[in-house]
């Protein structure tokens, strides 16, 4: 007799072995394969410990700042409404995690990967960021628990990233600029990761996004899903159901991964990741690995990556730090091939216009990466009808990129 | 029977220790990397490993990813390694494994990747980015092209898994002698490289090399006699004596063997 076995949500990955179907895995050298086993022990016990999450919870309430609001972005909806040429849009909402501590979603993950770090009984915490808001939320959840911090970015991120250098130091944090390579996140990481093969044993890497080997993608989704949990709930609060499509920037894809995982279930919730178009679509114009690239290893997963016929990692573009990367997440590869989540691009241009578009009509200046979310959703508002809602992930704010907007807005401005 | 196994089987016949010098393929140049691989037998090699040029070595300290950057963007290529060395190998000399980082594997097709470094002359891969989990189906793939594959253990990797990790390899196992990345600095743990060793040998007769942070004739001889491995490895100090003679107007080659057969001494 057959029978037939209910098919295994979208949800229940990865596999005990680290697998978002053929996705993910765990490709690094022997030396840190024990501290990534023990790093997955104690997350297991940690997860089913209800000191742990009554910890981390009243950190996230009195500390971090959440529930973080959704708001009701009326005069965006009714620009997006405008240039729709039809005369109406969807609502759109903002999940506002650049008001969550440090300004962006990032401090969700290094607090509870620093809870982590005290129950290993390890004193040191390192971190590679792009755009620095990982290394702050890093540097700030390292000042919290008192261990010791030093941060990996790219030289030319330094440079693009000024203020949240500051931050790290201010807050104790060691800054070591990264000048091998590309010089931006792919180079921090590759620093980082040496660094953790000489200091595994006193020391935990927290990485920042939901990419790296297993069980990095599923810790750092785990800990960033309290923004869908909290999206789902507040939704229903607002506007009586779950939203008709969920909107978030990709890079490695931390925040889109944190806002999706709780809705992939849910099939009448449309999710969309929007990746860095940079200027053109063109290898080396943009980062968009999940629009333009095809499955490969990079820093121990296999998932969709930008890489020459030989393998080699491809340069990126993004005028967005926290974007310039030339993989993601091996869960996001997952949900593209199972149809579940649809990946775009926005350029840079559309960007830097969001940037501005949501400062103007909302009084709210976003991280350069969360305005290509902001572009995606105001060109889908516009095909949607007036009665449906989209919620963007607003990931960031844009403090940081202040200088480097205006910098590329004034460049702009001498082009035309 | 590979040409490894032959080679570790003559060694330890007549109670010997192998050399095994690291080069990077295509550093300074790719001529250079052909014309030193003629030379490294007669001064004292039993193996030489060349490394396929990568750009993002995690395991690599400053030298040799530095050398892999001069390589990639001098334009080599995978490819241009095998046809520099296919063209000086000849039917003796030392054994030739690749160090090669799963991303090029997988890119190129495992199995495409096997066929042309076997057509080139490679007798067997080292893996330093594929931990016993992911080896499954590379093993299949080696082992069906004839060639071997060496995983690495770490000072890290606990007894059980070490066994299980020497049991996944063929020809050698990759032995760190410390923690961390390639390069002089820190040298290798030697009393603790010994009793690792020695727990090994209870699990596997398969011969152990060592290597990270062997840098000198005395480190060669801490590795090999103190602690007991069977060849010990040096990579980061060669490749750092090929450029600094390249740059300094001299030959790269000459560097190379001098250094190799200095390294020797440290067999005996």
């Amino acid at each position: 007799m057959i029978t037939a076995s209910p098919a295994q949500p979208l949800s229940a990955v990865p596999s005990a072995s680290g697998r978002y179907g053929a996705f993910g895995g765990v490709y690094v050298p022997e030396t840190l394969v024990s501290a990534l086993v023990q790093l997955e022990e104690e997350y297991r016990r940690a997860r089913s410990d209800p000191a742990f999450s009554a910890e981390l919870d009243a950190l996230l309430a009195t500390f971090v700042g959440r529930a973080t609001p959704l708001y009701h972005a009326k005069r965006l909806s009714a620009y997006a409404a405008e240039r729709s040429g039809r005369g109406q849009a969807a609502n759109i909402w903002l999940k506002r995690e650049d008001l969550a501590h440090t300004g962006a979603h990032k401090i969700n993950n290094t607090m509870g990967q620093a809870l982590l770090t005290r129950r290993m009984g390890k004193r040191r915490i390192i971190a590679e960021t792009g755009a620095g808001q990982h290394g702050v939320a890093t540097a700030t959840a390292a000042a919290h628990f008192g261990l010791r911090c030093d941060v990996y970015m790219g030289a030319e991120d330094v440079r693009r990233q000024r203020l949240n250098v500051v931050r790290m130091k201010l807050m104790g944090a060691n800054v070591i600029a990264v000048e091998s390579g590309s010089r931006t996140l792919k180079d921090a990481t590759n620093e980082a990761m040496r660094d953790w093969m000489a200091s595994v044993e006193g020391t935990h890497y927290a990485l920042g996004s939901v990419v790296g080997p297993h069980p990095f993608p599923m810790i750092v989704r785990d800990f960033q899903s309290v923004i869908g949990r909290e999206t789902r709930r507040q939704s229903v609060e607002a506007f009586g159901r779950l939203p008709d499509a969920v909107v978030a920037c990709v890079g490695g894809g931390s925040n889109a991964a944190g806002i999706f995982y709780p809705f992939v279930d849910d099939a009448g919730v449309r999710l969309v990741g929007v990746e860095a178009g940079g200027r053109s679509r063109k290898p080396g114009d943009h980062a968009a690995p999940l629009s333009f690239g095809t499955p490969g290893i990079l820093h121990g997963s296999l998932s969709y990556v930008l890489q020459t016929d030989d393998g080699q990692t491809a340069d990126v573009h993004s005028c967005s730090a926290g974007l310039d990367y030339p993989g993601v997440g091996p869960e996001h590869s997952y949900w593209k091939d199972a149809g579940r989540v649809t990946y775009t691009a926005a350029t840079d241009d559309e960007a830097l216009d969001s940037f501005t578009l949501l400062a103007r009509t909302e009084g709210i200046i976003p991280a350069l990466e969360t305005a290509h979310a902001i572009a995606e959703a105001v060109r889908l508002a516009g095909q949607m009808p007036c009665d449906r809602h989209i919620v963007v992930n607003c990931s960031g704010r844009g403090d940081k990129d202040v200088d480097e907007a205006s910098r590329l807005l004034g460049l702009r401005e001498a082009g035309r | 029977m590979t040409r490894i196994d032959q080679i570790f089987s003559q060694l330890r016949g007549s109670g010997r220790k192998g050399l095994m010098p690291f080069l990077c393929g295509g550093y300074p140049t790719l001529g250079a990397t052909a014309a030193t691989l003629g030379r490294l037998g007669p001064a004292g090699a039993s193996i030489v490993e060349i490394g396929i040029p990568f750009s993002d070595p995690i395991a690599d300290g400053p030298v040799i990813a530095a050398a892999m950057h001069e390589a990639l963007v001098a334009g080599v290529t995978p490819g241009g390694v095998f046809e520099a060395v296919k063209g000086v190998r000849g039917t003796t000399g030392p054994g030739l494994v690749a160090m090669v980082s799963i991303s090029i594997v997988h890119r190129m097709g495992a199995g495409r990747f096997v066929a042309e470094a076997k057509a080139a002359g490679f007798d067997g891969f080292i893996f330093p980015d594929v931990p016993l989990e992911e080896a499954v189906g590379l093993a299949g793939t080696v082992r069906d092209g004839g060639m071997t594959m060496s995983l690495l253990i770490a000072p890290t990797t606990p007894p059980g898994r070490a066994a299980a990790i020497a049991r996944a390899c063929s020809g050698f196992v990759y032995l760190l002698s410390r923690t961390g990345i390639t390069g002089e600095g820190a040298g290798p743990m030697v009393e603790r490289l010994a009793r690792q060793i020695v727990a090994l040998r209870r699990e596997t007769d398969l011969p152990i090399a060592c290597g990270f942070g062997i840098s000198s004739a005395s480190q060669v001889r801490a590795v090999v006699r103190e602690a007991g491995a069977d060849a010990a490895i040096v990579g980061s100090a060669l490749v750092r004596a090929m450029g600094d003679s390249a740059a300094a107007g001299r030959d790269p080659v000459a560097a190379a063997e001098a250094m190799v057969r200095d390294l020797a001494s440290g067999l005996a």
